[in-house]
């Protein structure tokens, strides 16, 4: 700091009683922020762009060198329908791409399982054997468009699914990007797409990283994930400092297993969310990146930088949007862009304005890779790097959000780290204390919300939403093609290769070498997750405590 | 309507694992004075039935966001029926369209509550509706 702070000057104006605010991370904000804020919190970081601890950016020209990529989440229905959509935003700009399964794929159940009915292909797309990847990924360039799979239960199955099809298709799998979201710790706090219990769901993260770290080593196998954890109720400083906590089991774990943490530290990624107050959100995002460098660098002492490096994707920032008056939406989700380039995240998905009732339309879609190109194109985003840098009040906020993210991990810490307070449930109870607060105040008003809880619509002039139809007839489809590879591929060697896949699991080896021959031989997701289940069990989900525990 | 306790089941039919309505639901029931069982994710019809005659409930709660509400809420009233539950309230919420809310009354759904609905029209309709 070069300039001398100056005290604003006494005037009348004070006098007037101004409003406390504090934000959701629970800092009380100040009305004017001075140099000498900056400096009692701790002072600037001086550290460059690409230099550790990277609070101002991972790379050292960031967008100048390369904007974020656009990354819409998209899937529905089957591989051909979804086929199509990933063509229809490739040849409209967007430059990776985020596949969304159904939930029958998510939880390991074939699209002709009992518990399958009704929701195949409904919220995202259905995949039952490498036969449906084949067809969802046709004519898609692997090494021009990213790919990545919203898989968390199952995901070691559509890791293998997807390794083997770019094998089958002639690519290197040494050189293979791509990332698998695969944080199923975050699943058992909010979303929900559990499988097995919690240790063995972690070795299993485990048994992806040490996998990918030596087959395919530019493959990104877990994408941590306070995102959700922000949707079902944590403040922004908790949303990161818990992903942190979780982001440590998977390295411990993966440690454990022998490997060095230069090894796949670089290739670890978050997913972060983007809704709230945006002065608060850059704050942590480079909060976060500086932490996670310290976590990384200092404490598991990696010798390659990048190791430290928060990769991301931000975006979403579905709790903000409204049904109420959707076209708000619309501009919520530029304000929310805006958050994630200001940010610096690599990665950028926009929840779209019609995502907050359905799936969305492509109108909406195309609407939301708009608004992102916007602001490469005629806002001047992708011009200079941290473009906030150096305000007082974002570097005030950044000291303050790293205090905060330290805290909310101490508190994981004292419930006796995340995988106990997972497996007791405490961590869900917290977290759903703080949806029913956060819903309390919108309902009293002491959160405001635009057309929620002022200015409202009256209501006939409530807009009558459209819904994304759900196909029967696809479902059926569906179940067809599934029993066409069933009777076409060689049961046998499904047999087998299912019989090398428990017995794996039974020992404790790492499964993914079984999967690999298992997802070859065209055996099916219900198939390759029962047979883990057979050895692990299935999760019980602890519900009588969770809204009794402070 | 009775001095005892209202009792209430919330279950979470199906795959859909959005429960944040769910929880937050729970909490505004116990609020309320109610006597609350949240069953978790993950329920089949079968075992929302057989835990909705078990516990001897007043009111079975169903939340449902992936747009399944149709097939999972026809399940669970034949289910219903069959334990003879037909005279407690049955209420839904989530992802509810205009046109499916009918549908659902027509099942036996009483209350239908779509995304957006305030915690306290909840905790009201149970009051005035449950005998």
């Amino acid at each position: 700091m070069t300039s001398k702070p100056r005290d604003a000057k006494p005037s009348a104006r004070q006098a007037i009683p101004i409003r406390r605010i504090v934000n959701e991370s629970g800092i009380e904000i100040k009305p004017l922020y001075t140099a000498d804020d900056v400096v009692s919190t701790g002072g600037v970081d001086a550290s460059r762009p690409g230099e550790a601890p990277f609070t101002r950016g991972i790379h050292p020209l960031m967008y100048r060198h390369r904007p974020f990529t656009m990354r819409q989440y998209t899937g529905f229905a089957n591989a051909a329908d979804t086929n199509e959509r990933f063509k229809y935003l490739i040849a409209n700009g967007q430059t990776g791409l985020n596949v969304a399964f159904d939930l029958a794929t998510q939880c390991g159940y074939d699209s002709d399982a009992p518990e399958a009915i009704g929701e195949v292909g409904r919220v995202g797309m259905a995949i039952d054997t490498l036969r449906d990847f084949e067809i969802a990924f046709d004519g898609i360039d692997l090494d021009a468009i990213t790919v990545s799979l919203t898989i968390n239960g199952a995901a070691a199955v559509l890791i293998a699914m997807y390794l083997a099809m770019a094998e089958k298709r002639g690519y290197d799998i040494a050189k293979l990007r791509g990332t698998a979201q695969n944080d199923i710790l975050k699943e058992f706090i909010g979303r929900g797409t559990w499988i097995y219990p919690v240790d063995p769901s972690v070795k299993l993260v485990a048994d992806t990283i040490e996998y990918c770290a030596k087959v395919a080593p530019k493959y990104s196998p877990v994408s941590v994930c306070g995102y959700h954890i922000r949707e079902s109720g944590a403040t922004p400083a908790e949303e990161m400092g818990y992903a942190f906590s979780i982001a440590k089991a998977y390295t411990d774990a993966a440690l454990a297993r022998g490997l060095d943490i230069d090894e796949f530290a670089g290739r670890l990624s978050f997913n972060f969310n983007i809704f709230g107050n945006l002065f608060e959100q850059v704050a942590k995002f480079r909060a976060g990146r500086r932490h996670w460098a310290k976590i990384i660098l200092e404490e598991y002492g990696a010798k390659k930088p990048d190791s430290g490096w928060l990769r991301m994707i931000a975006g979403g920032g579905g709790f903000g949007l409204t049904i109420e008056q959707p076209e708000n939406n619309i501009v919520r989700g530029a304000y929310y862009a805006l958050i994630a380039a200001l940010a610096g995240a690599q990665t950028m998905a926009l929840c779209c304005y019609d995502e907050a009732y359905t799936i969305p339309t492509p109108k909406a879609q195309r609407l939301s890779l708009r608004t992102m190109q916007l602001l490469i194109e005629e806002i001047g985003l992708a011009d200079t790097v941290d473009p906030l840098g150096g305000s007082y009040y974002i570097e005030t906020l950044t000291n303050q959000l790293e205090e905060k993210i330290v805290e909310a991990m101490n508190w994981v810490d004292a419930k006796g780290g995340i995988v106990k307070a997972v497996s007791d449930g405490v961590i869900q109870a917290k977290v759903s204390q703080y949806a029913y607060q956060r819903q309390k105040a919108l309902e009293s008003g002491a959160l405001r919300k635009v057309g929620v809880n002022c200015y409202m619509d009256s209501d006939e002039e409530k807009p009558e939403v459209a819904l994304h139809g759900y196909d029967e007839m696809g479902a059926i489809e569906q179940i067809e093609s599934l029993r066409k590879v069933r009777a076409e591929r060689s049961n046998d060697a499904v047999a087998r290769s299912l019989a090398t896949l428990r017995a794996d699991a039974q020992a404790g080896r790492n499964v993914m070498p079984a999967m690999m021959e298992s997802v070859k031989a065209y055996a099916t997701v219900g198939e390759m997750s029962n047979a883990l289940v057979d050895v692990y069990g299935r999760f019980q989900e602890p519900t009588k405590i969770w809204y009794r525990v402070a | 309507m009775s001095n005892r306790r209202i009792k209430v089941l919330l279950a979470k039919p199906g795959l859909d694992g959005h429960d944040v309505g769910a929880k937050v639901v729970v909490h505004a029931l116990m609020e309320a004075g109610f006597e609350v069982i949240y069953t978790g994710l993950r329920q089949t019809p079968g075992e929302i039935a057989a835990a909705a005659a078990e516990a001897d409930v007043d009111v079975v709660g169903l939340s449902i966001l992936s747009g399944a509400h149709l097939p999972l809420c026809r399940r669970i009233r034949d289910l219903l029926q069959e334990k003879g539950l037909h005279d407690t309230l049955w209420i839904v919420g989530g992802n509810i369209p205009e046109a499916d809310r009918m549908v659902l009354k027509q099942l036996g759904y009483r209350g239908v509550f779509p995304t957006g609905s305030r915690t306290d029209e909840i905790v009201n309709f149970i009051r005035e509706n449950v005998k």
